[in-house]
């Protein structure tokens, strides 16, 4: 087996006293598609924010490669272009068009000419379906095609990794379906993903991993197989009773 | 001499017009600079006032940014609390007799606009920052960009088009404000009314001719701004492109 990509070691987040995140491992190896589930509050979110560092761990290490991020003089701007995000809420930057919101980080932070990043937002626009839209503002489209934009924009940095949020959560349930799509699209090409969801078919058919979280430590971390058919813990078959009891 | 309220305020206008005018342009003038100086001011103060302090910062720089972040408060609400008339006087009688400095009353009185100015756009940019939804700057962040590059790029371009109704308020305020610079003998307005009423002692006609002037400058300035915001809002249609973004069709309206 190749080095993971991304190490999680004894990570725990704090908010005051409140204990998020209490000690959690894991690691993503190249190509793996895992998906995060659990419930509302067990801190799937902040696991993924971590990782991004949108939210500074308490304690514990995140190692990229085998490059602790957290370390002095570690480049956190080149490190987010690798590991990109995919928002519940899209955050689509409002006062660009659909095609600059996809160019702006690779100038900025890519140092690409305006010509090249184009190109390279084009192409990926066109593969996310969204590239007779590229004049359009933010506004201007759906929630599905927003989400399909934001996945561009990560997309157009060349990320080794990207996180995804609840990606379909803020969707009308007409438009979950294009987004899967992308995703899954993606997932083949062999992009390493983190993807938290309730999107359970989504977990089993195109993941290969499954972590389910509760109350900020990770219970299970095993094989959709293994996780949905023959879940060891109370907790996680009591979640999965549930969330298929919602559907 | 002119014996009815319209023949005095004929008679102003033949006598003073150009009067007026250089009156006005004074005022638009002073108003204009301190508005625009303003901004940058009170632009540069949110902006820094918004840089975040984190946990692992060094503690040099974070006292650094304490200190600052004092003087900017101390600034604005020294500012904001106290009549623009007197801090007309302070600055520039204090500024002749505490450095010596011979300020012309028109220095001054730029001076004095802008720095006001920027008290009350300070807080309104700052206003403007803060309300931009904390997903914008995540995102930014999310893809690698720096605080600088996030704030250039994405977060002051929409919240500088918030605020735009703002800057343009106190525009308004600022043509009608400049009139207290009389203390200070600067030729606005106001102060080339008054000297044209006091030679004749008919101050109803010529305050009444100057009350018009004001209206027609706020009211032209209003409108202006007005086309200003509608033309920044950008069309609210979109080009639908082909596969090789050649132009198909165009989209009428937006969602939301
Ligand atoms: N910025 C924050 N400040 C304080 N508490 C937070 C913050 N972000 C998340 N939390 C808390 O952390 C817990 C886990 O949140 P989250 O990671 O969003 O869970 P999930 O994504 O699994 O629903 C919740 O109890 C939430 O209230
Ligand atoms: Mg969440």
């Amino acid at each position: 087996m190749s080095n993971p990509v991304l190490t999680i070691s004894h990570l725990k987040k704090t908010f005051g006293d409140n204990v998020v995140l209490k000690d959690i491992d894991f690691f993503a190896n190249e190509k793996d598609v895992v998906s995060i589930i659990g419930a509302s509050g067990s801190g799937k979110s902040t696991l993924l924010r971590c990782i991004n560092q949108l939210e500074k761990p308490t304690s514990g290490d995140i190692f990229f490669h085998d490059k602790n991020i957290q370390e002095a003089g570690f480049s956190l701007s080149s490190y987010r272009a690798k590991v990109g995000m995919v928002f519940q809420s899209f955050n689509l930057f409002n006062n660009l068009s659909v095609l600059q919101n996809c160019v702006v980080g690779q100038i900025k932070v890519l140092g690409r000419n305006r010509k090249e990043a184009e190109q390279r937002a084009l192409d990926i626009l066109s593969k996310v379906g969204m590239d007779q839209y590229i004049s359009a503002k933010p506004r201007q489209i759906s929630g599905g095609q927003k989400q399909r934009v934001a996945i561009a924009r990560a997309l157009a940095m060349d990320p080794e990794v990207l996180l995804f949020d609840e990606p379909t959560s803020a969707l009308d349930p007409e438009m979950v379906g294009e987004v899967l799509n992308v995703m899954t699209s993606l997932a083949k090409t062999g992009l390493t993903m983190l993807v938290v969801t309730h999107e359970m078919d989504f977990a089993r058919d195109v993941s290969n991993r499954i972590i389910f979280m509760d109350a900020g430590v990770i219970l299970e971390d095993s094989t959709p197989e293994e996780i949905l058919n023959h879940p060891k813990n109370e907790r996680t078959r009591m979640f999965l009773n549930r969330s298929i009891k919602n559907k | 001499m002119p014996t009815s309220f319209f023949e005095w305020v004929v008679f102003f206008i033949n006598k003073y017009g150009l009067f007026f005018i250089q009156g006005a342009g004074t005022t638009l003038f002073i108003a204009s600079i301190g508005t625009i100086a303003g901004f940058a001011i009170g632009l540069a103060v949110a902006v820094v006032r918004t840089i975040p302090v984190e946990e692992n910062d060094s503690l040099a720089r974070k006292f650094f940014y304490k200190f600052v972040r004092f003087i900017f408060v101390a600034y604005i609400e020294i500012f904001r609390g106290t009549p623009m008339i007197v801090q007309a006087m302070v600055i520039y009688y204090g500024s002749a007799e505490l450095w010596g400095l011979d300020m012309s009353p028109m220095i001054a009185a730029l001076f004095i606009v802008s720095v006001n100015t920027g008290a009350y756009m300070a807080e309104i940019s700052r206003g403007g920052i803060i309300s931009i939804d904390r997903g914008q700057y995540e995102a930014a962040q999310s893809i690698g960009m720096t605080h600088s590059q996030t704030m250039l790029n994405i977060i002051l371009p929409q919240a500088i088009r918030n605020i735009l109704p703002s800057i343009g308020n106190e525009f308004v305020v600022n043509i009608k404000d400049t009139s207290v610079l009389n203390v200070i003998s600067v030729t606005e307005l106001f102060f080339m009314s008054k000297s044209a009423a006091g030679t004749y002692m008919r101050y109803f006609e010529v305050f009444f001719i100057t009350c018009l002037i004001y209206f027609v400058l706020t009211f032209s300035v209003t409108r202006l701004l007005l086309l200003v915001e509608k033309k920044l809002e950008g069309p609210d249609s979109f080009v639908i492109h082909g596969s090789q973004t050649v132009p198909q069709a165009v989209i009428k309206g937006g969602r939301e």
